[in-house]
């Protein structure tokens, strides 16, 4: 039980006053509804642990999604200083760069009503998944480190993939400043041959449908219409970035009493940003992000193979195209607004999104009337949100927004409140077809364990963080 | 019959093991990693090997202890079904490691380990023994 005291600001928005060791606020953007249970785990205690790093700007920030996770919480948000901030691997979580792929179609409900089992279990045959899964490519030296410079741009030269897919992804799918000699050879050792498997836990490919459209101009920008079929792929940078995250906070763990900074949990062990070991790791983060960039753009082929073959269509009658690919654990420096003025920040977003406002340069011209397309995956089958993003999120949250669903109820209570009951029957009878390659995900995965994404996405909507566009609704699910 | 449980994490794992001595907490959070990863019993001990940790104190070693035997599963796929604790100081530990590679056909593995996290990893003596406390993000 969390001892922190919270005060109410507005309707979306709660306080964690400074105290002790706290340089800044913290602040959560979360409903009443959503707050009952909020102090039942350690969260807002790492909201609080997290405002104690030096050269944290503004507030240690918290999406309606949070809950506890290690160091950091899931769903925080904070900025640093170039020069007096620092950066933390535990702020990006291990699984870097995991992020969502919206692949819309030109297909409708009645092109494949009786096909989605068939879809389903192509591809599930089609993707690898599961734990330790295992790639359609064995990667040298050589072409990995390629991989980890340039990102989807590699799949794309590959022929996984087109130009259109690099405009339509986070930083065109690839992050600067990677550089592979700051990898240790574990690293490439694990990540010779995962590049295309989805992973395990909460990953997942659905087939989707979208169900309501709250914003019609903004839906028209991004392609997307009532009654549509649509794709979401949720995957990181599986081992390859478990590895890196895992040596670098191995290394700044080593080297805590070096920093002069006091940490509340080793867990948030971090390296100013102007060191060597902060530069070392950006580099090293950089390339993980990449993998994963790539990584999606492998599965989004392996996905266009596996429709024009079960379905027999070509690639014009199916019409498949990257609406958008975001990420959700990475930290980035921008230049967003603090007090009026455009200051260089190194932004984490652990389980947050980022959501570029209308007319931001890096949002693609498509979009750029609209805003940055925003993809929140809901838990296992219940559908999914496309957000845009606005000029509040970028003055207030440092351009950031919720991320998903967010757990309530750990694994060990998910299993045991599965005993006696069969999820792929509950899921169909909701209309949801689900393969899964262990028994257990899908028990640790079932919608109870987390929160009501309605309520969730209805915050960040409220409070200015995002807009609704649409609602998607799941046919299909394969997970690892 | 391995000694440790799992307390309640919201998105992770928590695990608690105890023993009587520093020695058998080591072989016993080996065996209670490997429990959880896979099913013990079908894992044989045809191969042997040694592994030489370090850490900053007792807490750190216990973390990088098990990181070191994440690797050996998730980097290397080597299942370990026994382990020999040969020496531990505050800042050292040798240790035996007996098992086999994993094998599809043979070997069941029940769910992802991401890694071995620092969150509240501790250490302790108590007076009915030692435990120690260790979250792994799953």
């Amino acid at each position: 039980m969390s001892d922190v005291r919270f005060r109410r600001i507005d309707e979306w928005r709660w306080e964690i006053p400074p105290t002790g060791g706290m340089r800044v606020p913290g602040l959560l953007y979360t409903s009443e509804k959503l707050m009952k249970g909020m102090g039942a785990d350690e969260g807002p205690r790492q909201v609080a642990n997290v405002a104690h790093l030096p050269g944290i700007v503004n507030g240690s920030l918290a999406m309606p999604d949070m809950h506890w996770g290690y160091g950091f919480p899931i769903g925080g948000v904070a900025a640093f200083d170039l020069d007096e901030g620092i950066v933390s691997p535990g702020g990006v979580g291990y699984d870097i760069n995991c992020g969502c792929r919206l692949i819309t179609t030109r297909l409708c409900f009645a092109d494949i009503r009786d096909r989605v089992p068939a879809l389903v279990t192509a591809l599930f045959q089609n993707i690898p998944s599961g734990v330790g899964s295992r790639g359609p490519l064995k990667l040298s030296q050589k072409e990995e480190r390629q991989v980890l410079v340039e990102g989807a741009a590699w799949a794309v030269r590959r022929g996984y993939g087109t130009e259109a897919d690099l405009e339509a992804t986070e930083d065109g799918g690839a992050m600067a400043g990677a550089d592979p000699e700051k990898v240790s050879d574990r690293a490439l050792e694990r990540g010779k041959d995962q590049l295309g498997t989805l992973g395990s836990g909460n990953h997942f490919l659905e087939i989707e449908i979208v169900e309501k459209i709250f914003d019609e101009a903004a839906a028209a920008a991004f392609n997307l219409e009532t009654g549509q079929i649509c794709i979401l792929i949720h995957s990181g940078s599986r081992g390859f970035g478990f590895q890196v995250c895992d040596e670098s906070l191995a290394r700044m763990v080593k080297h805590a009493g070096e920093t002069g900074i006091d940490l509340p949990d080793r867990q948030l062990a971090c390296a100013r940003l102007n060191s060597t070991s902060g530069r070392d790791y950006l580099a090293a983060m950089a390339c993980a992000a990449n993998y994963a960039w790539a990584n999606r753009q492998m599965l989004m082929h392996r996905t266009r193979e596996t429709f024009e073959k079960t379905l027999g269509m070509g690639p014009r009658e199916l019409g498949m195209r990257l609406l958008y690919d975001v990420c959700h654990n990475i930290a980035k420096i921008e230049t967003l607004p603090v007090e009026g003025k455009e200051v260089r920040l190194c932004v984490h977003r652990k389980g947050a999104t980022r959501a570029f406002p209308p007319g931001h340069p890096d949002v693609p011209a498509a979009y750029r009337k609209a805003g940055q397309p925003v993809l929140i995956p809901g838990s296992m089958g219940t559908g999914s949100y496309v957000l845009a993003g606005t000029q509040g999120a970028f003055t207030e949250t440092f351009g950031s927004t919720c991320h998903g669903a967010g757990r309530v109820m750990s694994r060990t209570q998910a299993t045991k409140s599965c005993r006696g009951r069969s999820i792929p029957k509950e899921m169909a009878a909701r209309g949801v077809i689900v393969m899964s390659s262990a028994r257990g995900t899908l028990m640790e995965e079932i919608p109870e364990a987390y929160k009501d994404l309605d309520e969730v996405v209805e915050v960040v909507h409220r409070a200015g963080l995002s807009r609704k566009v649409a609602k998607l609704r799941t046919l299909g699910c394969i997970k690892g | 019959m391995i000694n440790y449980h799992i307390f309640d994490h919201t998105a992770d794992l928590g695990v608690e093991v105890f023993a009587a001595t520093l020695r058998e907490l080591y072989a016993e959070a080996s065996l209670a990693l490997f429990d959880l990863l896979t099913d013990l019993s079908a894992v044989r001990e045809t191969e042997e090997r040694a592994l030489a940790v370090g850490g900053e104190g007792p807490d750190d070693l216990f973390v990088n202890f098990l990181r070191e035997l994440l690797y050996a599963w998730n980097g290397e796929g080597f299942l370990v079904k026994r382990c020999t604790i040969r020496e531990v100081a505050p800042r050292r530990l040798t240790a035996i490691l007996l098992g086999e590679p994993y094998d599809p056909a043979c070997h069941r593995i029940k769910m992802e380990i991401k890694a071995v996290t620092y969150h509240q990893a501790s250490v302790r003596r108590t007076e009915a023994g030692w435990v120690a406390r260790v979250v792994f993000d799953v």
